[in-house]
Order: C-alpha cells, then sequence, then structure tokens
C-alpha cells in the first residue's frame, strides 16, 4: 500500500517552475521582513551625506542616536503590542504618568532615586496591566481601550503634577544619569541609548528565543489557533501589555535624562510616532509577523529623515510628509509580502 | 442518571475484529442538550486499540457534539467516559489533550506566520538544557526542527522537506499533514480527526488517509469524523452512525455496503432492517 508517485504531474511540475525575479524578491522579503528597512536606511543615509557631508559625522549621527532614544523605546513595546494585533495610543501617556510620580515623589518626599525609578517602572507596568485586563476581561477592541486610557493617563498626569515641570537639578542624580555621555571613539553616545539598546537585545531574544515569544506570534497570527493549540491567549495578552507597560517606565526614565526635567507636557506624539517606527519597520499591523530589528530600523529612519532633511535646509513638514509616504509604503510592501505562497 | 450501567466492553461488538480486546476510550449514555435542542441522546461509543473508527451522520445528527464531548470542548450533561477502563471527565480541551487525546480540528489550528517546527511543538515547546533553558528560557530550535523532520518522515510526508518553512506558505493538504504529524507526535492514546478531507483535493485527500493508516499501524487508534463515504470505508475498521442524537448502529465495511450504511444513516432502513452480512 505504500506507493509513492514520482513527481510526473502537470501541477508539480508547475510547483518546481522557476520563480520570477519579482517572485523571488517576495519570498525573500516574507522570510527576513527586515531587509526593506534596511535598504530603505542605508539608501537614505547615503542621500542625506551626499545632500549634506554633516549629517554623517559622528556628531550629528551621536545626535540622531540620542533624539531617537526615547521614542526608540517606546517602540519596542508599541511592537509587542501590534505583534498581537494590538495597538496602543496610551504609550506616551503612561510614560508621563509614571515619570511625573516617580519625579514627583523623589523631589517633594525625598523618595531615594533609585526606588523612583523602579516606582516609575512599577506605574508603568500597572497601566499596561489596566489596557491589558480591559482587553482581555472585558474584550475590548485595544484601539478603544487605549484610545480611553490615553485620556485617562495624560489627565491623571497634568492633575498629579499640576501641570507643573520638574526640572533634573531638583532631582536624586540617577534620575537623569541616561542623559550622561561618554565617548566610544569620535561618537558621544548617552547612557540613555545604552539603555534603549539593551532593551532592544532583550525584548529580541524573548521574541525569538523563548516559548513566550513563540506565543505572542502564534496569538497575533490566530488567536483561535492558539487557544486549541493549548495556549492560553488571555495570560500571554496580558503579560504582553503588562511588560510593554514597563518598558514605557523604563522610558519615564530615559526620557528625564534625554529632556534634562520631567515634565507633563512632553511627547505628545509619542502614540504616532512609535507606531510610525513600528510600521516602517514592516511589522504588521494586523498582528503576528514582524520583529523588533525592523522597529529599531524604522526608528532610525525616522531620525535620518529629521537630521539629514534639517541639514539640507529643507523645510521640517517635508520631513511629516515622506514619513508619512513611507508609512503608507511600508503597509503596502506588508500586504504583499502576505500574499506569498510556495 | 444512568449511573449503574456497566461499562463493560462487551456491550456492542457488532465488528469483526473488536475480539475481547479492551477499549481505550469509551462513552455511556452521553446526554448532551442545548435548551430544548437535543445534541445527544445517550450515546454509547467504543474506540479499541489500533482501530480506524469513523463517525458518520447527517448534519445535525450529533457527530459534532459527540466529539466534542469527548475532547473536552464541551461537557456532557449526563453519562460516562471511560479513558483505558478509568473514570475520566475533561473540562477544558487541555484536559483531554494532557490524558493523550489529540484532537485535529477541522479549522485547523495552526499559526500561518511560524514555521512548520514551531506550530508541532506550539504550547508545549522544549527548552535548551542547563542555564539557557532554566535562567533565559531559551527554546531548543534545533532539537525541535529534528523531531519535527522525524515526525513528519515517520508520517510519509517527504514533500515537507524544510521544517523552517512558514505554515502559510504550504497547500490545504500540507498544512493539514502539518495538523495531522502534530496530533501523531504528541496523542499517545487517542487521535481525533474532525473532517480532515473536507477541504482537500483527491491527491491531498489520499495523502491524508495514508497517514491515518500510517497512525493505526503503530496501534495508535484514530475516530474518524467524515461526510465522504468513499474515504470513510476505505481506511475505517468500524463506522459508528450517528442519527438524530442517537447511535443508529456500528457496521463495518466488510459488512455493510455504502448505500446501505447512507440509507441507517438519514433512516431509510435501521440496522435490525439491514444487517448485512456476518462478517467472519
Amino acid at each position: 500500500m505504500t506507493t509513492t508517485t514520482p513527481p510526473t504531474t502537470a501541477a508539480q511540475q508547475f510547483a518546481l517552475r522557476r520563480h520570477s525575479p519579482l517572485q523571488r524578491v517576495q519570498h525573500l522579503l516574507h522570510a527576513h521582513p527586515a531587509i526593506s528597512p534596511f535598504l530603505v536606511l542605508v539608501i537614505s543615509f547615503v542621500v542625506f551625506s551626499t545632500l549634506n557631508p554633516r549629517f554623517a559625522s559622528p556628531n550629528s549621527l551621536s545626535l540622531v542616536l540620542q533624539q531617537v532614544a526615547v521614542i526608540g523605546a517606546l517602540a519596542v513595546g508599541q511592537t509587542l503590542i501590534i505583534l498581537t494585533a494590538g495597538i496602543d495610543l496610551s504609550v506616551g501617556a503612561v510614560a508621563i504618568l509614571a515619570m511625573m510620580l516617580a519625579a514627583k515623589l523623589a523631589e517633594g518626599q525625598g523618595l531615594p532615586g533609585a526606588l523612583a525609578i523602579a516606582l516609575a517602572i512599577a506605574v508603568g507596568a500597572a497601566a499596561g496591566a489596566l489596557n491589558g485586563a480591559l482587553v482581555t476581561r472585558l474584550k475590548l477592541p485595544p484601539f478603544i481601550v487605549t484610545l480611553g486610557t490615553l485620556s485617562v493617563f495624560t489627565a491623571l498626569g497634568l492633575l498629579y503634577s499640576e501641570g507643573q515641570s520638574v526640572q533634573a537639578t531638583d532631582l536624586p542624580a540617577v534620575l537623569s544619569w541616561t542623559g550622561e555621555s561618554f565617548p566610544v571613539g569620535r561618537f558621544r553616545i548617552t547612557v540613555g541609548v545604552v539603555a534603549v539598546v539593551l532593551l532592544y537585545l532583550a525584548v529580541g531574544f524573548a521574541l525569538a528565543k523563548t516559548a513566550w515569544g513563540r506565543h505572542v506570534y502564534a496569538v497575533g497570527d490566530d488567536k483561535e489557533a492558539a487557544r486549541l493549540a493549548g495556549i492560553r491567549v488571555d495570560r500571554v495578552l496580558l503579560s504582553v501589555y503588562v511588560v510593554a507597560g514597563a518598558i514605557y517606565g523604563i522610558t519615564a526614565w530615559i526620557l528625564i535624562g534625554r529632556a534634562g526635567a520631567a515634565s507633563p507636557n512632553a511627547i505628545t506624539d509619542a502614540n504616532l510616532e512609535s507606531i510610525t517606527a513600528v510600521v516602517i519597520g514592516g511589522t504588521s499591523l494586523f498582528g503576528g509577523r514582524g520583529a523588533v530589528l525592523g522597529t529599531l530600523l524604522g526608528a532610525l529612519i525616522v531620525g535620518f529623515f529629521r537630521s539629514g532633511l534639517s541639514l539640507a535646509g529643507v523645510d521640517d513638514q517635508y520631513r511629516v510628509l515622506a514619513v508619512g509616504l513611507l508609512v503608507i509604503l511600508a503597509v503596502a510592501v506588508d500586504q504583499w509580502i502576505r500574499k506569498v505562497r510556495s | 442518571m444512568t449511573a449503574t450501567t456497566t461499562h463493560t466492553p462487551a456491550g456492542r461488538s457488532g465488528a469483526a475484529d473488536s475480539g475481547q480486546r479492551s477499549p481505550v476510550l469509551s462513552a455511556r449514555g452521553l446526554v448532551k442538550t442545548f435548551g430544548k435542542v437535543v445534541g445527544l441522546d445517550g450515546v454509547d461509543l467504543d474506540l479499541y486499540p489500533g482501530e480506524v473508527l469513523a463517525v458518520i451522520g447527517d448534519n445535525g445528527a450529533g457527530k459534532s457534539t459527540l466529539i466534542k464531548c469527548l475532547t473536552g470542548a464541551l461537557a456532557p450533561d449526563a453519562g460516562e467516559l471511560f479513558l483505558e477502563g478509568k473514570p475520566a471527565q475533561f473540562k477544558r480541551p487541555q484536559d483531554a489533550r494532557d490524558a493523550g487525546i489529540e484532537t485535529v480540528y477541522q479549522t485547523l489550528a495552526v499559526a500561518p506566520a511560524l514555521d512548520i517546527a514551531s506550530n508541532l511543538f506550539l504550547g508545549r515547546e522544549k527548552r535548551r538544557r542547563g542555564v539557557l533553558g532554566s535562567v533565559f528560557r531559551m527554546l531548543d530550535q534545533k532539537g525541535m526542527r529534528r523531531e519535527a523532520a522525524q515526525a513528519l518522515a515517520d508520517l510519509g510526508i517527504g514533500t515537507l522537506q524544510n521544517v523552517a518553512q512558514a505554515v502559510e506558505t504550504l497547500s490545504g493538504g500540507q498544512r493539514q499533514a502539518v495538523s495531522v504529524a502534530r496530533a501523531a507526535a504528541f496523542g499517545s492514546k487517542v487521535i481525533v480527526l474532525d473532517e480532515p478531507t473536507a477541504a482537500l483535493g483527491v491527491k491531498e485527500s489520499n495523502q491524508v488517509l495514508r497517514m491515518i493508516e500510517e497512525v493505526r499501524s503503530r496501534g495508535l487508534p484514530v475516530i474518524l469524523i467524515s461526510h465522504n463515504m468513499p474515504h470513510v470505508f476505505e481506511v475505517a475498521d468500524r463506522i459508528h452512525i450517528q442519527r438524530l442524537g442517537r447511535c443508529a448502529g456500528v457496521v463495518t465495511p466488510a459488512s455493510h455496503t455504502m448505500p446501505e450504511a447512507v440509507a441507517i444513516m438519514t433512516g431509510a432502513t435501521t440496522l435490525e432492517e439491514t444487517p448485512g452480512r456476518t462478517a467472519g
């Protein structure tokens, strides 16, 4: 009964056909989605350094890294949530709330710096847990949940801080330590930039090398299939929101160092900018597809456009325009890649 | 309650090969109602080692309800389940799975963007040994890929060479093969296949039927739910016919012809009126 037929049918021969160059590109991008943002990054680097050689100088590139750090860190959490087919509009609001709570307590009550940082991370995780609980228990769409908590957290941050900033000089030194810089060759790297790199490495490892990472992808890919495969979907979703929240708490610390103050009015567009970085980085808004490496590239691309176009003497609105086009292009490429078949 | 019902396997031995062996999985007097709708009206079922038991029935006959009660997706209102003679109760699909009953759902529980190996091990990933696994929770990717390739080869699926390939790049039949391989690799007692050939073409269906035979040859019993009579008659050892929430009879491909089985299934005749050829 075990007769195996050799591949001789027309359909099997068709399956063995040579692929067109375009199909091969599609397959390549499907297997390695980070290629397209990487190409965009390289091309923009070449173009901008041709337009103004100062763009490629260590000084200017160091500045880009520092500018990108805050959104880049928030985008790590955003990537996790988008991988589960969710979206987080409350990113910036959570970071601000965590930052203002920590800063006010460290300033007024004299809370030690390390405790203030731990508090910021805990507040971020708690805010994430609230988002996650609303998504998993009440079964509300993440867009609506985080649209609501965006307002709630923003208002709480402003009310608690009474709209007042806290200068870094009034805070324990460790809170603004992330702004300290040190030379690496001819570059100047801040502690905050190092923290962001560590965040990417840690989350990248968790996503690619652990069962939790697999489950995040599976839940984002097909929730019902994940459930039938024995994955506790709600638990995975909740953990993603909590981890993302904790990352926003860490970002609060990076933000104090970067801005030299804890201001409740900082990073107002953080949600859209972090989503932009994630999408340009090739992570699919439909979930289950993408990686933090792409997000890092996406955040750098936005940073390159900002710095490159301003050094080229172009109105900043052209950056806004170009980034908008990139977002649409990235999603179009994602849709195209999804159609791949062997 | 049918608490006093004996659960000896001798009850319904219309099959030729059931002999004196004790069933791996048996159900006695299963009842499941949905409001006023009666899904199951006291169903008995026995699954013996190394057999393929097909469950056929018209729409609404209670096939799916029966299967869901056996695999923990639904809790029966009354009746008992016995796994290897011991009473069993499954509150969740995970309970049945932990007990060794693997189900391949009609909707194919695969994550398209993950590769074949990841899908095979989805929900029970293997970790690296030592600190890498215990502290860093690192997956044993190589080991899982090696075992996945072995599991597929064991089932005679030579076409899926690359277990690092994403499932979404596979055809329907290949995806089905991955699901069956997954069940065969982890199911230690029973494998349940819900309409495994419903969405497949002829060639792909044949591949799945060969896999079912391969699983059986390992001694693992299979419950096969199908609408497709030729497929059922090709691989089944016994055929459980559901009709209006009850078991209308258990026949074998040797005792009854396809039209006879369909007639019993649709109520055109009964097992009493059409006893079939006595096998053996």
